[in-house]
């Protein structure tokens, strides 16, 4: 077997070929993923001449009317606030979580709550929807006599499903933390809460903004458990009781309605173009802090 | 000493966040289960859903979901692997390893919907095959293979170097190597992802919305042949699965018994979801033991 022949050589070839053209795919994917949705979601401003800052400011979206308004605003609007209130109530609970199990239970965080915790990451979407329709939507119903599907109910949702994703990255990020750091600021005489504020969240504190992103990114771009709780009115909401649309619930609800190729169908690939670009953009700042990450 | 009652408070909070978050969790498990508990019977799991009237099952949709799994993964295995081995094995440190990088990075925080709508306008109306389970595989590949090419790669990193050099010393081609001395080494590694990204082809309804369909036609479970549009077995026939019913039966169901299918449906993803990261975990420490023989 030490020589080396034809036939090893050819294999040794067409195995580091197929692995290429395995890995090749990967971008021939996301470039084809960009340029199909992009050039559908295009066709809304190039084909159909609606102006891309009418697109993006008005409030009115009616697609169907006489004239055709195409104002996504309401659904924009709708995405940033669902995942702003989401971020809102799952970073501190989240992060106080991470710092609980190894800082302060270490042990059972590590044989109990962390694997329970990324269990919980792979609950299916569609469940944490059916259980918000089924308890949450009728729990704001009763108790401020509202509709129930709400802003509310949504970010509630939200926040649940991107909790054990921003625990589990947090932990991570949060274990990472060298023990010398916490040994010297103890040995300073601080405290153990000083030393968790000053020390290991400050320098772990890029790492929890990627769990924090991360989540937001998640809340984002979340379809169906978000279009069954927020109730999908195209009114701008005027308080957290009131019902809203996303990017994504938008999308969900009409695609199937809605002929290829018309200006209303073409204005619903525009807004998968933008949750697109939101998602690009997720990814500038996680790699942003990544490379903060690195320098630490 | 304001420091330590500073400490005390923080250790408090910081206990009844995990506490809140540990009942909330459990809660919801628990109450997924409770609910859905009494719907699981055999004849709920094998009969077809019923429209009109109460009492229909979600035999078809159940084994929609199984049958797509196993399509996706038939799919997505080896373009994973064959990936991470290069990634792993072959990638230079260049330019192009950079973009093979961001782009598994892009694929994995895409929107589901996002790569559903994708998979709409390319596996479902270019190739003119309309909604069927083909296309909602090759859907939910695109979604899982960066996933899989992320466990590849790091289980192959996780091999040993002795193991490599020693079968590289015997005069053993780089590729033979791979194939017959690394890839088994990390096979535990590379099932227990492979399970887990099962999990969420489970779970998973937004991406498949657009591509497999909503609707199932009358299956005749008797019918083995692959181009038959009532046979089980036909891959280019529309499919719907368990998460796209809950879905389906939560936002737009007809059944005056709607509410029970959703609980059972979801009991029923939950344990299926429950079942594949426990075993998971198992069968990777049980290959791990088979093939070291061993006591670790």
């Amino acid at each position: 077997m030490l020589t080396y022949n034809k036939r090893q050589f050819t294999e040794n070839i067409t195995g580091r070929t197929v692995a290429l053209v395995c890995a090749a795919l990967l971008v021939i994917v996301v470039l084809s993923i960009t340029y199909f949705i992009a050039s559908k979601g295009l066709s809304t401003f190039f084909v159909n001449g609606v102006s891309i800052s009418e697109f993006l400011t008005q409030v009115k979206w009616d697609p169907e009317g006489e004239p055709a308004m195409y104002g996504v605003f309401p659904f924009i609007l709708g995405s940033f606030l669902v995942t702003a209130l989401a971020a809102i109530i799952a970073a501190p609970l989240g992060i106080g979580a991470a710092i609980f199990m190894t800082e302060i239970f270490p042990g059972f965080g590590k044989k109990v709550l962390k694997p329970v915790i990324e269990l919980l990451v792979g609950i299916p979407s569609v469940v944490y929807g059916y259980v918000g329709l089924s308890l949450l939507v009728p729990f704001i119903r009763e108790q401020f006599d509202v509709l129930g599907f709400s802003l509310l109910a949504g970010g509630l949702v939200l926040a649940l499903m991107i909790l054990p994703t921003i625990t589990s990255v947090a932990t991570d990020a949060i274990e990472a933390v060298p023990q010398d750091l916490r040994n010297a600021s103890l040995a300073l005489g601080a405290t153990r809460w000083q030393t968790i504020w000053n020390v290991v969240l400050h320098s772990s504190l890029p790492g929890c903004l990627t769990a924090i992103v991360l989540g937001m990114a998640r809340a984002f771009g979340e379809a169906l458990a978000v279009q069954m709780v927020i109730g999908n009115t195209t009114k701008l909401p005027g308080s957290l009781l009131d019902p809203i649309s996303t990017l994504t619930s938008g999308i969900t609800l009409n695609m199937g309605n809605t002929i290829q190729g018309t200006p209303y169908n073409n204005a619903l690939w525009s807004m998968a173009l933008l949750l697109l670009a939101m998602s690009f953009i997720f990814i500038m700042i996680l790699r942003i802090l990544g490379r903060k990450r690195a320098v630490k | 000493m304001r420091a330590r009652v500073m400490d005390r408070a923080a250790t408090v909070i910081l206990t009844l966040i995990a506490i809140l978050i540990i009942g909330t969790l459990v809660g919801l498990l628990g109450f997924i289960l409770t609910q859905g508990w009494h719907k699981l019977n055999l004849d709920f799991l094998t009969s077809p859903p019923d429209i009109v009237n109460a009492g229909g099952g979600i035999g078809p949709q159940l084994f929609n979901s199984l049958y797509l799994l196993v399509l996706t993964m038939l799919i997505a295995l080896p373009i994973g692997i064959g990936a991470g081995i290069y990634m792993a094995e072959y990638a230079p440190d260049n330019k192009f390893t950079q973009f093979i990088r961001m782009s598994i990075e892009v694929l994995s925080s895409l929107p589901s919907i996002v790569v559903g709508l994708f998979g709409l306008l390319v596996f479902v109306n270019m190739t003119g095959w309309g909604y069927t389970l083909f296309s909602g595989a090759l859907a939910l590949t695109v979604f899982n293979l960066p996933l899989l090419v992320r466990v590849t790669e790091d289980a192959l990193r996780n091999v040993p170097r002795s193991q490599k050099e020693a079968s590289l010393a015997l005069g053993i081609t780089k590729w033979r190597t791979i194939v017959s001395v690394i890839l088994p080494a990390a096979l535990p590694g590379i099932l227990t992802g492979a399970i887990l990204a099962s999990g969420r082809v489970f779970g998973e309804a937004a991406a498949l919305l657009f591509t497999a369909g909503m609707s199932s036609p009358n299956l005749n479970f008797t019918d083995f042949s692959l181009t038959s549009p009532t046979s089980p077995l036909n891959p280019f026939r529309p499919a719907e699965t368990l998460a796209v019913h809950i879905w389906k039966v939560n936002s737009e169901g007809l059944t005056p018994d709607a509410r029970d299918v959703a609980d059972g449906a979801s009991a029923v993803l939950i344990i299926a979801v429950l079942l594949f990261n426990v075993s998971a975990r198992w069968f990777g420490t049980w290959v791990y033991k088979k093939m070291t023989s061993g006591s670790n």
